[in-house]
């Protein structure tokens, strides 16, 4: 009996390693058993960033307030940039709440693909000395960013209070809001980290990405557009449906129904095949990073 | 067959090297190097336009491991043994072949991976036993623990950048030493630490191997191996080339690695001396009789002169010294050092001498025996020439020997104490 619990147990537990050909298994299920090391690994990015900035939790307050103050300054008081403000009690909502509500999901999005895309050559001492489903490093780095997300949402909500404005009920959507933001910086970061393992200009390259994405994004102005192509070429941007969907749910206005439903597709084409090509690259990236 | 703990069938494991499938830092080089194929086949068609150099660092391992046994593989640098591991822990894939594995499997490839220096010690431990696989339960049943045998505990606030190296290394080995899977692969990290901790982390890795765990241990330490160990593979160029008992295989591995020295061989005019007096051969032998590059310091060994008499001389001595690599003499030695009826015979013609040098008298290291003939106190006949060799050194019995000492020899010597202590 005792033998026959035994030999149960070892078949139970038993490991086999082979290698893969071709397209590997997703293998997500083995994300969960993991779960803990993906905490760990957030938890130490988050400790990390705050321990070592001197002005610490500071920093999630100042960046985004100093950004709005100053995209207020250049782009309202001197450029007189044309946005489209939704009309709450019939005032329209300020450009600083305007352009705040675009900073939101922008800071949650860029900061999240920027350490995201560099994480895997940036944990490079973990891929080669210990296993663990490599997608956790994306993963954490992405997830990383909410906390600061959470502080800039406080002073967000401190900003309304201020300008005596109440939000919506469609802020009961943001949640989704922010998981699209996140799906759309960890499908990219995908992408991005597994390249930067065998071409280390794509660190270079990411901040000049960010930036450029930024400007094709409505951060700091509404588009408008007289010629559907446009504005269809311009919603592929999964940003574009993610900040006009923030607004819409923060502050009201014409629900951006159209476009969201493009982002979904395009973050869920993105995701599938970054997933794919991570899961591709990652039997490689202990040999070569 | 289920106390088959791990089976390597056909493992092997290739890298490129060079050539077309080349790592490509940045994508400059990529594309330069598309171009650069593109190119080639345009000019020569049909050329085989991938210069790929192939590596296998593992070809063909079939290794079976019992459940309860200490494996410790051994060989030189580049023989597979950490890429073995690596395969193991699934750090990397196999090309080939197939590994089982029955049983949760812990690696330590290093000791402190994902430790932060921002960061506390306390946190240090949570992060790096996460790491390891440790669940967060199990870390906080074994926090107690490990704190006691990191020796920290006074520092377990304190970030782990201003700890001193020792500390940083008990506190992560302590981590370590807390991971209780049912296979544990272990790559060398013993050779970190003072000595009274490094006994300290063997104390523990035999409790680990003693509670009827499997353990892998890759080492470059004989001794360690020796110590631990129940079964030693030893690897070569990505190949098993000996598997058995400790003792044997690496006493075989240390015999292989000094390659063909410990004997020479002089013929005609090569051989030192003049035309009456003239040294042949000169040869290190084992303890079994037999020429060998590598001897143990804890065996004796035997320096063997051939030298040949035309024409017999009158106060002739036959010697050598025993030189370490630098040149320095550690001693010279003549057949007639001791009293004079125990000198052996000098014969016209064909003479072989042997010279035991007792066992434990060496240090580690590269010594060379020189041969020295002359005629006492008028002029040398046989001054150069020589055979070099290595010892190895076997720490012996004692729980507190160094595995380097300094000094040209190390001679065992016996203490005593001369009070009684009263």
């Amino acid at each position: 009996m005792t033998t026959g619990a035994a030999a149960e147990q070892a078949v139970r537990t038993a490991r086999v390693i082979k290698p893969t050909r071709g397209w590997a298994a997703l293998r997500l299920g083995e994300l969960w058993e993991y779960r803990e090391l993906l905490y760990f690994l957030t938890w130490r990015d988050i400790k990390v960033r705050y321990k070592q900035a001197v002005l610490g939790v500071a920093w999630a307050v100042l960046q985004p307030v100093l950004t709005m103050v100053v995209f207020t300054i250049v782009f309202q008081k001197l450029m007189h940039i044309s946005y489209n403000p939704a009309i709450v009690n019939g005032k329209a909502i300020p450009y600083a709440i305007f352009t705040y509500t675009g900073l939101l999901p922008w800071n949650l999005f860029s900061g999240a693909l920027s350490r995201a895309g560099t994480s895997v050559v940036g944990n490079a001492g973990l891929l080669t000395k210990v296993y663990f489903p490599r997608l956790v490093i994306p993963i954490s780095a992405v997830l990383g960013g909410l906390v600061d997300f959470v502080i800039a949402f406080i002073v967000f909500l401190a900003l309304m209070a201020a300008y005596h404005i109440a939000p919506t009920w469609h802020i009961v959507f943001l949640p989704l809001l922010v998981l699209l933001a996140m799906a759309t910086a960890l499908a990219v970061g995908l992408w991005l980290s597994a390249l930067n393992v065998l071409y280390r200009d794509v660190g270079y390259i990411i901040p000049f990405v960010i930036q450029l994405w930024m400007f094709m994004s409505p951060v700091i102005y509404s588009p408008t557009f007289h010629n559907p192509l446009y504005k269809l070429i311009y919603g592929l941007n999964p940003m574009a449906g993610v900040i006009v969907g923030f607004r819409w749910a923060l502050t009201g206005g014409a629900p951006p129904s159209g476009l969201l439903a493009l982002s979904v597709v395009i973050v869920v084409v993105l995701l599938v095949t970054g997933l794919v090509y991570f899961k591709r690259m990652e039997r490689t990236f202990a040999d070569v990073v | 067959m289920s106390d088959i703990s791990v089976h390597i069938e056909g493992v092997g494991k290739r890298f490129h090297i060079g050539g077309a499938m080349q790592k490509n830092d940045t994508l400059r080089d990529a594309i330069v190097a598309a171009a650069q194929r593109g190119l080639e086949r345009v000019r020569h068609p049909g050329s085989v336009t991938s210069k790929t150099e192939v590596l296998w660092a593992l070809r063909d391992v079939d290794i079976e491991v019992r459940e309860g046994e200490v494996l410790g593989l051994i060989g030189g640098n580049g023989a597979g043994k950490s890429t073995l591991l690596k395969l193991l822990s699934r750090i990397t894939e196999p090309t080939e072949g197939t590994m089982t594995l029955n049983g949760r499997v812990g690696s330590l490839l290093e000791v402190g991976t994902g430790f932060h220096p921002e960061l506390t010690g306390r946190e240090n431990i949570f992060l790096n036993g996460a790491i390891l696989g440790m669940t967060r339960e199990e870390i906080d049943s074994r926090f107690d623990d490990i704190v006691e045998f990191s020796e920290i505990s006074r520092f377990l606030d304190t970030p782990v950048k201003r700890y001193s190296s020792g500390m940083y290394v008990r506190l992560a080995f302590a981590v370590a030493a807390h991971l209780e899977p049912e296979i544990l692969l272990i790559d060398e990290v013993l050779a970190v630490g003072d000595a009274a901790f490094q006994r300290k982390c063997l104390g523990r890795m035999e409790d680990v191997a003693g509670s009827g765990r499997t353990v892998i241990f890759v080492s470059h330490n004989m001794q360690t191996v020796r110590a631990l160990c129940t079964r030693v593979v030893e690897l070569k160029e990505g190949r098993v080339i000996n598997d058995g008992p400790p003792r044997a295989v690496i006493d075989q591995y240390l015999k292989l690695q000094g390659g063909t020295d410990g004997i020479v061989e002089w013929e005609g005019d090569e051989m030192p001396g003049d035309d009456d007096v003239y040294v042949a051969a000169l040869r290190i032998l084992g303890p079994d009789g037999a020429p060998t590059p590598v001897v143990l310091s804890t065996e004796p060994f035997t320096v063997e002169m051939d030298f040949h008499i035309d024409r017999m001389l009158d106060d002739l001595t036959v010697g050598f010294d025993l030189a370490l690599g630098d040149g320095t003499i550690a001693f010279r030695t003549y057949h007639t050092d001791v009293d004079p009826s125990l000198w052996p015979g000098l014969h016209l013609g064909r003479n072989r001498f042997q010279c035991e040098i007792p066992a434990d008298t060496l240090n580690a290291g590269r010594y060379s025996v020189l041969p020295r003939i002359s005629v006492h106190k008028q002029r040398w006949i046989v001054h150069r020439g020589s055979v070099s060799f290595d010892v190895h050194r076997d720490p012996g019995a004692s729980p507190f020997a160094l595995a380097d000492k300094p000094g040209a020899v190390a001679p065992l010597l016996r203490w005593q104490s001369i009070f009684d202590g009263s």
